[in-house]
């Protein structure tokens, strides 16, 4: 049996495992930390075609939500806190109906259902009066991420994998000895002092990505992007589905490293609200910044007005794993056969991560079967892989 | 009858509450023998000061009306009405 070692347990990497293991790869997760430590457990569970133009990562979406609704009916909706709950876009002024009306037909001719909805409060009777219109998603998703992170496990754990926290995986030396199906198999250096051989290499260490992939002398540009969301009160079921404003689509694709804020308001299923997005480079400095969750509880308070007599409870924040070109990693690395990102994935990795997995452990399989080195294969179910292979960045980040 | 009483403490469910100048209307209630005021949403368990420190949002009670309000944060003063609170407090 060929070996893959997934570093990472967040939802990537447990995606990744759990995708493995059906394929009956012998899988072992090291993760240095705890299962979903990371990005996991400090989103808001998105699973969104909504604020994706046509292209690439939009199919690659589609997918994702297609592997979602599949892993709903094995490993159990309740036990994923899958909700098909829909997404609203609001536009508060006419001109940024005009652009969101303009985004949501190319998300139609790409297949997307979006239909526009002039009157906003018969599907969110406590938005604010007096918005322009808005355009509804009934495909957006929302799962519990870190109960999400750990059904996938628990199913590839079934299956045969093994997980190992606490221990870090720093490189590796030169390929070990064994009979494998190709090559020589990578023998990883890890925190603890041992070594394991592994066919197969998934970096799945979320904005960790680029560190890990400097071990391996193959770097990735993977950068963090710190994000904040608050926390109200439980006030039980007020806002019915995931609103955010037009101007998140702008937010997530700019490149600024400044502080960018835009609405994203949603409740829970434990009766609280969740207040999003911020968008700021400044490394994986952790501070909690007042003005942030002022200037997001401002902008939820004039979306919902209810929300200015509602407690905030807490806040929290982390590092979305961002690139450039704001695209994930995914595929093989020529520099180091065996070696396959997925990383990268931004704000999106809870729902990309199925497709993720699946892609990866397409890639793996066919390099293992074909018996030559590991490279992206062009079109798999439907997604341009291409689009997703580290070598775009070989100009950067080579020489 | 008003009297020095009035001045010292606040209306808790109908029932004068006394306390002293900088109080929480949490300590106050503890003071007063109450230790659990508030039950949970989905099991209806019994809740009062748990962290005491305003992060656990367990001590939920109505003030003047407003729901949701941390009894250890709040300061007490003469003549509030405060009253115990379940479910979200809030009506859908």
């Amino acid at each position: 049996m060929s070996r893959v070692v997934v570093v990472g347990a967040g939802i990537v990497g447990a995606a990744c495992a759990y995708y493995a293991a059906r394929a009956e790869w012998d899988v072992v997760v090291i993760e240095r930390d705890q299962v979903a430590s990371g990005t996991t457990s400090r989103g808001e569970g998105n699973l969104l075609v909504s604020d994706k133009g046509a292209g690439p990562e939009l199919d690659l979406m589609r997918l994702s939500r297609r592997l979602w609704l599949e892993l709903a009916d094995e490993l159990g909706r309740d036990e994923l806190e899958l909700d098909e709950k829909g997404g609203l876009v609001v536009a508060s002024m006419p001109d940024s109906l005009a652009a969101l009306t303009e985004f949501a037909e190319g998300q139609r001719s790409a297949g997307v259902v979006a239909q526009p909805v002039e009157d906003l409060r018969s599907l969110e009777p406590q938005l604010a009066p007096g918005l322009a219109g808005g355009v509804f998603y009934p495909e957006d998703l929302q799962v519990q991420p870190v109960l999400a992170t750990q059904a996938l496990l628990a199913a590839a754990i079934a299956r045969g994998a093994e997980l190992r926290c606490g221990t870090e995986v720093l490189g590796f030396t030169s390929g070990g000895g064994g009979d494998r199906p190709i090559g020589r198999p990578l023998r990883l250096r890890l925190g603890d002092g041992s070594t394991i051989d592994a066919d197969a290499v998934v970096n799945a260490a979320g904005p960790w990505g680029s560190l890990l992939g400097d071990a391996f002398a193959a770097p990735v540009p993977v950068l963090p992007r710190r994000g904040f969301v608050l926390v109200t009160a439980p006030v039980g079921p007020r806002v019915r589905h995931k609103v955010y404003a037009a101007d998140y689509v702008a937010n997530v694709s700019s490149g600024d490293a400044g502080l960018q804020t835009s609405c994203v308001v949603e409740g829970t299923r434990g009766g609280t609200i969740l207040i999003g997005a911020s968008r700021e480079r400044v490394g994986f400095d952790d501070t909690l910044d007042p003005l942030v969750v002022r200037r997001l509880a401002a902008q939820a308070c004039a979306l919902f007005p209810f929300l200015r007599e509602v407690p905030l409870m807490r806040t929290y924040r982390g590092f979305r794993p961002y690139c450039p070109d704001h695209l994930p990693v995914i595929g093989p690395d020529r520099r180091v056969p065996g070696l396959v990102h997925a990383v990268g994935h931004e704000g999106a990795g809870i729902g990309l991560a199925p497709a993720t997995g699946h892609l990866v452990t397409a890639m793996i399989s066919g390099a293992l079967r074909s018996r030559r080195d590991p490279r992206s294969p062009d079109v798999l179910d439907g997604v341009d892989a291409r689009a997703f292979a580290p070598e775009r960045f070989a100009s950067a980040v080579t020489s | 009858m008003r009297g020095a009483d009035d001045t010292t403490t606040f209306q808790f469910d109908g029932e004068p509450i006394a306390f002293r100048a900088g109080q929480s209307v949490g300590a106050a209630l503890i003071a007063a023998g109450r230790l659990s005021w508030r039950t949970t949403r989905v099991g209806e368990r019994p809740r009062g000061i748990f962290c005491g420190i305003g992060v656990c949002f367990d001590c939920l009670v109505v003030v003047d009306g407003r729901p949701n309000q941390r009894a250890c944060l709040t300061p007490a003063l003469a003549g509030m009405t405060i009253s115990t609170q379940s479910g979200t407090g809030w009506t859908p």
